[in-house]
């Protein structure tokens, strides 16, 4: 084989961060959008590549459900101070203090679609005209059909049927006053590629990938940590388990694996022979066929 | 999952409406155990709400509301398989209305095209409007699926006779490398597992035949290329001048100490350090994303281009494109647009179209008026400012280029230097 060729990691790796400095070259305020789970600490690793040796030139962005792990929080927290970097909070609890949102009711009340308002109003107070995200194309069928650049118009929302054309790496990313774009540099990776890389680089992730002991109830076919968000029934049970989490969000809706894993060596392995997706386990997109579809209509993330 | 020789394929499905796209890719994921588990579970639940007992494997692809409640395929889909020897990205393209721009969007970073006939129709307008278009856009390997066998009782005879007809109509087309498989997508015939159903075929299934074509490695090593993307200024350094170019080499092998030459300006230095990231290089190439340092301190901005001295792309304000209208509103006479070229972005005019090309019949009109959604046409641009270019069959990445409305900021037309 030719000498000059580069291996489908690397290959990975040159175009997002090809992708994370057209963000930075054609937006006025780029952020990056940071949940603390490992697709958004891969973004910010490779947005600090990206720039070395200047530091890294985005602000990260969390959208705060008010339902977090607390190693998350502590997580985003430690990550900030080492980078130097400004962080945006936005605040779901203040969403719905100011009427702007309103929470869920019943057994099955979530924060998670109210993450929208929250997240279209930080974007518009403070003037962002490209959120950077980790999402991938292989999470969902809908994100399957996601550009690099996405434009949303002023009312933050996507439509599948009139998306930009993308040829080549050419990215057109020209908007008006008031509209903005989503940036999905790692659109291209798979669950895998990002778990081989997390391993290559030696990458550092939330100590909740890792399988721990943890207090847990079955809900929705998968393991929901018990937390003081969650509303019990009387059915329910909160019993001790040996628990990793695959993707990690709001904490009332993040379904727990069982599994013995607890080094990154041991997570690829124990992905490449597993049989469910990894959003398998969120109860947000079990809530109807199309509900991932519906809620980036809105402006989801 | 341990990858044996490590690549990347990227490939596109194209083919009309009905010929099967989309049940070939859901097969080929199937039986190739890339679905999971709750997927299957998934599309067994909507494939029973619309009456089916079989699974439907176009539902494994077709993810919008729409598209399922409607049957067909709307964008552009990016799927991702992974086999023990490759790595795959299929761009997944509608074969509906908007062909031609679909299967431009598609095609543009493809490797491979996966053309599928129907076998009871052979080649129609359409297989030749997409092989066309897969040699416009230079993908180098080409496999023609020719599908529903089972409708033709498996015949090699019809196949052949299809195949020949296909052959006579590419002879004109400049694909390097075209193969042929009988299939039924359906049922599973020649896609990942051989068929027993056509001993006569003695070549690979599709899955095979897809994880050993070699991947064309078009870098053409001499012809530096490097597009500025963005200057650094590291504010922790000693010297406040210094400056490091960041961008993602398009071509070339570019070493330290090579003489260089900055386009559009001129100016000459040698290059100074090479970083990949965090990583001091002696050398690097295509596509890697790096960032250098010059020995001499020049004014680069976003947009210029490196190259070395002795081997230079033209530097054009008047350029022939093949050009494809990719917007439902027509081009408007005399009209300014943006064009953007690798980093570069300056206004351009269409100042001619030279011909059309009749996509049925692939003959040149020289007649024809105005630029129409899907047409496409070789035209003459004038642009304000140079700029720097090689021909597309040279070069994907610095022969392409697209217009953009100044007005609406929609991207309206791709464009390859001929």
């Amino acid at each position: 084989m030719n000498k000059y060729y580069l291996n489908y990691l690397d290959e990975l790796e040159s175009e997002a961060i090809f992708i994370l400095r057209e963000a930075w070259a054609q937006f006025e305020n780029p952020v990056i959008l940071f949940s603390g789970g490992k697709d958004s600490i891969l973004v910010t690793h490779l947005a600090r590549k990206a720039f070395y040796p200047s530091k890294m030139p985005f602000a990260l962005v969390h959208v705060d459900t008010g339902h977090n792990f607390p190693e998350t929080i502590q997580f985003r927290d430690n990550l900030i101070e080492s980078l130097g970097v400004h962080l945006i909070v936005g605040s779901v609890q203040k969403s719905i203090d100011r009427g702007r949102a309103v929470e869920e009711k019943g057994k099955h009340s979530t924060r998670n679609a109210l993450q929208i308002v929250t997240l279209l109003d930080l974007i518009e107070e403070n003037k962002i005209d490209c959120a950077i995200g980790g999402a991938r194309r292989d999470e969902e069928k809908v994100r399957a059909k996601e550009r690099f650049f996405s434009h949303r118009d002023d009312f933050g929302q996507w439509n599948p049927k009139n998306q930009r054309p993308e040829l080549w790496n050419i990215f057109n990313g020209r908007h008006f006053e008031g509209e903005h774009f989503r940036v999905f540099p790692i659109s291209n990776w798979t669950e895998m590629d990002v778990w081989n890389y997390i391993k290559r680089e030696n990458i550092e992730i939330p100590s909740l990938y890792f399988s721990h002991q943890r207090k847990v109830i079955w809900r929705n076919n998968s393991w929901i940590p018990f937390s003081e968000h969650i509303n019990l029934d009387a059915s329910e049970e909160v019993v001790t388990k040996q628990i990793r989490f695959r993707t990690l969000g709001d904490i009332t809706i993040t379904g727990g694996i069982e599994s013995e894993a607890d080094t990154v060596t041991k997570i690829v392995d124990e992905i490449s022979t597993i049989r469910f997706t990894e959003r398998g386990n969120r109860a947000d997109d079990k809530r109807s066929l199309t509900a991932m579809e519906d809620r980036k209509r809105q402006g989801y993330f | 999952m341990k990858i044996d020789n490590n690549q990347l394929l990227r490939f596109i499905t194209s083919g009309n409406v009905d010929d099967g796209k989309s049940t070939l890719i859901g097969r080929l994921l199937y039986d190739s155990k890339s679905i999971y588990e709750d997927q299957l579970q998934n599309v067994k639940r909507i494939s029973k709400r619309k009456g089916n007992d079989e699974i439907d494997l176009t539902l494994f692809t077709d993810g919008l509301r729409d598209e399922w409640e409607q049957g067909i395929t709307i964008d552009v889909a990016y799927q991702y398989f992974t086999t023990p020897k490759r790595k795959f990205i299929i761009a997944d393209t509608p074969g509906h209305v908007q062909y031609t721009r679909n299967m431009f969007t598609g095609a543009s970073t493809a490797n491979l095209a996966i053309i599928l006939v129907d076998v009871r129709y052979g080649v129609t307008e359409q297989t030749k409007r997409h092989s066309f278009i897969a040699s416009l856009l230079k993908i180098p390997n080409a496999i023609v699926c020719i599908n529903k066998m089972d409708l033709v009782n498996f015949s090699k005879d019809v196949y052949d006779t299809i195949v020949n007809e296909f052959k006579i109509f590419s002879s004109k087309l400049s694909i390097n490398d075209i193969r042929f498989i009988p299939m039924s997508a359906l049922l599973g015939d020649n896609v990942v597992d051989k068929s027993s159903r056509m001993e006569w075929y003695k070549g690979d299934p599709l899955l095979h035949t897809l994880e050993i074509i070699p991947i064309n490695n078009d870098i053409n090593e001499a012809s530096v290329r490097f597009p500025i993307q963005t200057i650094l200024r590291p504010q922790n350094e000693v010297d406040q001048d210094y400056r490091r170019y960041v961008g993602r080499l398009a071509s070339g092998v570019l070493r330290k100490g090579d003489e260089i030459t900055v386009l559009p300006s001129g100016l000459t230095s040698k290059v100074k350090t090479i970083y990949k990231y965090d990583k001091d290089m002696q050398e690097v190439f295509a596509p890697m994303s790096i960032s250098i340092a010059l020995e001499d301190n020049i004014d680069i901005s976003r947009g210029d281009m490196i190259v070395k001295s002795n081997n230079k792309p033209n530097i054009v304000q008047d350029i022939e494109v093949m050009l494809c209208w990719l917007h439902t509103d027509a081009a408007k006479p005399r009209a300014k647009y943006f064009i953007k070229q690798t980093t570069n972005e300056q206004k351009a005019i269409i100042k001619e179209i030279i011909y059309k090309i009749d996509i049925k019949t692939l003959e040149k009109d020289y007649e024809c008026e105005g630029l129409k959604m899907n047409d496409i046409c070789k035209v003459k641009l004038k642009i304000t400012k140079p700029l720097m270019v090689d021909l597309y069959k040279e070069n994907r990445i610095t022969g392409s280029l697209i217009l953009i409305d100044e007005t609406t900021n929609e991207t309206v037309a791709a464009a390859m230097v001929v």
